[in-house]
Parts: structure tokens; sequence; C-alpha cells
């Protein structure tokens, strides 16, 4: 267990938890604001995912293979897509309880994986890492892959900007005030249709900038939304939901716990316990690991790490 | 109500009609030549009774558990792991789920009961995939790829291997299960579950340990799900973590959902009409337009999620709650008259 893998498996759970976080806010943000449980974010991201990498393998406007214009599409795409779907189907859901917000959402992922399966196919679809983005850079002296540092990197700044935005724009100050009390923004003349619309749109885009990130890493395939889905589900619970300071703390916690334990904890255990026994519980332990953290925050704080105070 | 009008009450004769139907069922296939019903409306209850299980915490008691395919899973798994080590009595494969079933549930249930809304629809979710993940790795008993499991349980009054008497163990036991219920949520306990969905903090106030009566309600609806799933180890010879996948606690809210989730036969008629439509769809084949029908049997998920977006929309009471409400309004016209 060598201190370089140790910083290398860091950067890699920091780089997942990125990942996580671009999901988490848009989640936790609609949920906060809306008070709309959107199950169907994961597939927001699989449609970001599929964008961006059919606009990267063929020929789009003359234009194939430049990573940039692939993201571009990507996040217009699940932008576009998202508040679509939020014009179309959803804005007739926030007055309901939680529970016909849950199954249309739920509704709408199989009709998403049908879609995705029905244009690209059922099996995966790849998209390579860009050129210059496919060597490694050196970090106080340990190789680690380039793109992966672009993904940490370019994640870090979103979740910059998006503070920037919540916390010191006019937009981000009415999303804000919609937060706490909807109907009195309403009552002072904001439109907060639109308002809804746009959240929803960024928390959408959010979603498509993490899949077309993970897209050149992870195969992009019809249901590859559920499962980091769930994640981020842990995440906004565990951080508290509605707190987007929450889910940045906790998709860090969780990417790197998840990360880590697969790696070492299979190791730590078979200097413990014998070795047969060690091979089999480590990998089972390691990846109920988030749950159990998860489980364990909720059952101290039940209101999750960070909880949101309205007043 | 009055016992005596109970008769053309759609609460008496859509459960009378549902259940005598099915147990009919098994010799219209003898005589129709079709012993795939049997295999398929077997399946069908199942899960009518686990959506029956399901239920009861969620149409009474308010608790949205999205979790509760995990113990399909130990119900399932129960019956796989003993009958691979050599232990194939039933009734101790029975008394070995429920034991785990209720020491699993209370455990689980006291940590998500404090939870509540949003985070209890989550936290529930997070504990299914934990189970999830923990037969996936167990690579003893087949991991990813399940359990086959050789012989059904050996009851020993019950010869489950021929599929009629397991087809008629399971409708006794849906049958049976729904009575009980019936008796339950007119009961005392009953009767506080329902308080604590409309207002829980009344219900404290008045100085009911609510936490105490949604564990035991929790519970309760848990075990029934665990008798689902040792029948539907039975059913499929096989123990599968595909039973514990997320989308099937889904697919148990649907169909709570779809059949009217706030009455209690609804869920029979709602896992009914789920998987007959879901039979339906993957295998429509009139043969009017050959190309379309191909493309809709690859892709019958689509209609599937389409089907329960409109239903969210348009059709909230579910098909049994309307009977039943419908019902309700006739008699209060008839009150005002």
């Amino acid at each position: 267990m060598s201190l370089e893998l140790l910083i290398v498996q860091l950067l890699n759970g920091l780089q997942y938890g990125v990942l996580l976080f671009l999901l988490a806010a848009g989640l936790t943000l609609v949920f906060g604001i809306m008070n709309f449980v959107n199950l169907a974010h994961g597939s927001l991201y699989m449609m970001g995912a599929y964008f961006a990498a059919w606009a990267y393998n063929n020929s789009v406007f003359g234009i194939q293979g430049s990573f940039v214009f692939a993201a571009f599409v990507g996040i217009a795409g699940s932008l576009v897509l998202g508040i679509v779907i939020e014009r179309v189907v959803l804005f007739t859901l926030y007055e309901r309880d939680h529970l016909d917000q849950v199954l249309a959402t739920f509704g709408l992922i199989l009709v998403l994986n049908e879609v995705a399966r029905f244009i690209w196919g059922p099996s995966s679809y790849y998209m390579e890492v860009p050129d210059k983005l496919s060597g490694t850079i050196s970090l106080f002296g340990i190789a680690y892959p380039s793109y992966r540092f672009m993904i940490i990197a370019v994640g870090l700044l979103v979740a910059l900007g998006t503070y920037l935005l919540i916390q010191k724009t006019r937009i981000g100050m009415l999303i804000r005030a919609g937060a706490s009390n909807a109907t009195m923004v309403g009552a002072l003349g904001v439109n907060i249709k639109l308002l809804n619309t746009l959240l929803f749109g960024l928390g959408s885009a959010l979603a498509g900038v993490a899949g077309l990130m993970a897209g050149p890493i992870l195969s992009v395939q019809p249901g590859m939304g559920e499962p980091i889905l769930i994640v981020t589900l842990v995440v906004i619970v565990t951080g508290g939901i509605g707190s987007i300071r929450g889910a940045f703390y906790a998709a860090l916690i969780v990417g790197v716990i998840d990360t880590i334990g697969r790696v070492f904890l299979p190791i730590v255990l078979s200097s413990l316990v014998e070795k047969s026994l060690a091979q089999a519980a480590g990998p089972a332990i390691a990846s109920m690991l988030i749950y159990l953290l998860m489980a364990v925050v909720l059952a101290f704080k039940p209101q999750g790490l960070f909880p949101v105070k309205h007043g | 109500m009055d016992k005596a009008t109970n008769w053309s009450s759609p609460r008496f004769y859509v459960p009378a009609i549902v259940l005598l139907g099915l147990a009919l069922l098994p010799v219209y296939s003898m005589v129709a030549g079709q012993p795939f019903y049997v295999t398929l409306f077997s399946r069908i209850m199942i899960f009518a009774l686990a959506a029956l299980g399901l239920n009861l915490i969620l149409g009474y008691g308010g608790l949205v558990s999205f979790g509760h395919a995990l113990y399909l899973g130990v119900g399932a798994y129960a019956v796989g792991i003993l009958s691979f080590h050599g232990i194939t009595n039933g009734w101790v494969h029975l008394a070995a789920a429920l034991g785990i079933g209720i020491v699993t549930a209370s455990l689980i249930g006291t940590i998500v009961l404090r939870t509540s809304g949003m985070t209890f629809i989550m936290i529930t979710l997070a504990f299914a995939q934990m189970g999830y993940f923990f037969v996936v790795s167990l690579k003893a008993y087949g991991g990813d790829d399940g359990l086959t499991i050789d012989n059904r349980s050996s009851m020993v009054l019950f010869d489950l291997s021929n599929h009629t008497v397991l087809y008629y163990a399971i409708l006794v036991c849906l049958a049976g299960v729904f009575l009980v219920f019936t008796r339950l949520i007119g009961s005392r306990f009953g009767m506080v579950l329902r308080g604590v969905k409309s207002n829980e903090r009344r219900m404290l106030a008045l100085g009911f340990p609510t936490f105490r009566y949604k564990l035991v309600g929790y519970v309760i609806s848990a075990q029934v799900c665990v008798l689902a799933g040792f029948f539907l180890a039975n059913l499929t010879k096989f123990a599968s973590p595909s039973y514990m996948v997320w989308q099937v606690s889904g697919d148990l809210i649907v169909m709570a959902v779809l059949g009217g989730m706030g009455t209690l036969f609804g869920p029979v008629i709602g896992a009914i009409l789920y998987l007959v439509v879901e039979e339906f769809l993957s295998s429509l084949n009139p043969g009017w337009f050959p190309k379309v029908e191909d493309v809709l049997n690859k892709h019958w998920l689509a209609l599937m999620g389409l089907f329960v977006i409109l239903m969210v929309l348009g059709f909230r009471k579910g098909l049994y709650g309307y009977l039943v409400e419908r019902e309700q309004k006739k008699l209060e016209k008839r009150a005002q008259s």
C-alpha cells in the first residue's frame, strides 16, 4: 500500500465525487426549491452522454471529433430536453405529493431508456478520450491521466460557478427567495413559473455536463443513469436535501469513501482476518459502504449533515 | 358500514369475483390446454401478494417505501441458500425466511422510520440497494448470476412441485392475507396507522406512541413481501439478485397505486392489470403492422413507462379506487335526499 497509490485513488475518488456533485446540485436545487423529486435526473445524464458521444463520433454540421463541440451539443441537448420534459409533463406535478412525482418520473426513466435504446442500439456506445487529453500529467511527481484531471478541474469550476450564480446574482437571489417562500416571490411580480423552468434547465444542463464528461471513461449505454442516480440520492440525503453546500461536501465524501473503500478495504481486511473470508467479505462491504455511511448519518441526523434552515 | 347492504358494494363483489376467477383459472387453463396460464398467474399472484403487503404502509400508513424488493429477496434467498446446503424442508425454509425477515425488517425499520417524506423514500431505496449489492457479492451463492434451486421446497402436506398445488397455495395465502388485513385495517391498530397518515402530530398529541405503530406496520408489510419472495423462489426455482433491483420496488408501488392505494384490494387488481399489460405489450402480435409491432415488442418498456405516466397524470384514484369512490358518492347522495 504505497503512498502513490493512495494519492492516485484519492484523486479518483475526488473525480467521482465531482461528477456526483454535478448531478446532486441539479437534483437538490430542484428538490429544495420546487419541492419536486426527479428520478429521471439520471436519464438526463444518460442523454447528455449520448448527445455528446453522438456529436463526437458523427459529422454534425461538418464538425467531427471536436470535443468542445461535442460538449456544447451534450450540454445544449440535455438543457433543451430537460426544459421540454419540464414543460410537457412535470410542471403538472409540482402540486402533487411526492408519491406521484416518484411514479411519473419512474415512468419517464423507462421511456427515456427505451428511446436511447431505439436510437443508439442496446449495446454500449463508445466515445474516445480526446487526443490532447489522452496523456498523463505529473502532479508532485505522480503521473495522473490528464482527462481525469480535467474532470476534477471542470467540476470544481462548475461548482464555483453555481455557487456564485446562487449567492451573488439577481437570479440566484430570486432562486433563494423562491426556496423560502415561492408564493411571496410570485406576489412580488416575479414570474415564478419561468424561474422554475430555468432552474430545471440548469439542473439538466449540469447533469448533461456530468454525462458528457463521464462518457469517455465509462461506457455510454441505456440505463447508465440509474446506478449513478441512486448514489446521487445517497449524496443529497446525506448532505441534507436542498442544500448545495451539503451536496458538495457529501458528494466528495461519498466519492472518496466509495473509491478508497473498493481499493483498500479488501487489502485491510486480509491483514486482519483469514484470506478467503476477506476476499469474500471485502468487496461486499466495500459496495455497501456508502449506504452504511448514509444509514449512520441519518440515524443520528435525520435531516442530513447540512440541514437547510428556512426561516 | 352496515353489514346487510354489503353485498352490492364493490368492496365485496370485486374481491369475491376476482378471487373466484383466480380459483377457477387452473380449470380453464386445463380445458383450454394452456398450462402457461397457471405459471403466469402464479407469478401475478405473487406480486399481488407483495403489493398487498406494501400497501399496508403505503396506502394506510402514508409511508412510501421504495425498497420493498429487498424483502422479496430475503424470502427468495432463504429458500435458495438453505436448498443449496441440502435442507429441503419447506417449513424450515418458511420459518427461516420469516425469521430473518422479522430481524432485518425490525432493524431497518428502526432506522428508516426516524425519517419521513422524501428522505424516507430515499433511505428505503438505499437499504434495498445495500441488500442487492450484498447478494451480488455472495460469490459462493452465485453472485451476479443468481442461485439455481434444484427442487421446490418440500412441504410435508403439500406437494409444491405440482404447478397446480403451488398455484392454490399462493392463492390461499393471498386470500388469507387479504382477509387478515381487512380485520387489521378495521382494528384499533389499523385506525392508529391511518391516523398517523392523516396527521402524525395530532396522533402524538393524543398520546399514541406512533413510532411503535409504524414499526409494527412496517414489519408486517415486510413479512408479507418475504412470503411472496418465498413463493417466487419456489415458482422460478431460482433466487436472483434481479428480484431485488430497485425497479422491482418501483413496480410494486405502481401496482399498489394502479389499483387504488387507499383501498385494500386495489393492489391485487393493480398487480393483475400491470402484469397482464406487461405480458400483452411484450408479446403484442396481431399482425396488422408487422414493422411497428416489431419495434413495440422490442421497446415495450417505453409503452409501460407512458402507461405509468398517463396513469399518474389522469387516473390517480386507481381502478378499484374509482369503483369504491363512486359507490361512496352514491351513498352520500342517498343520505342527502
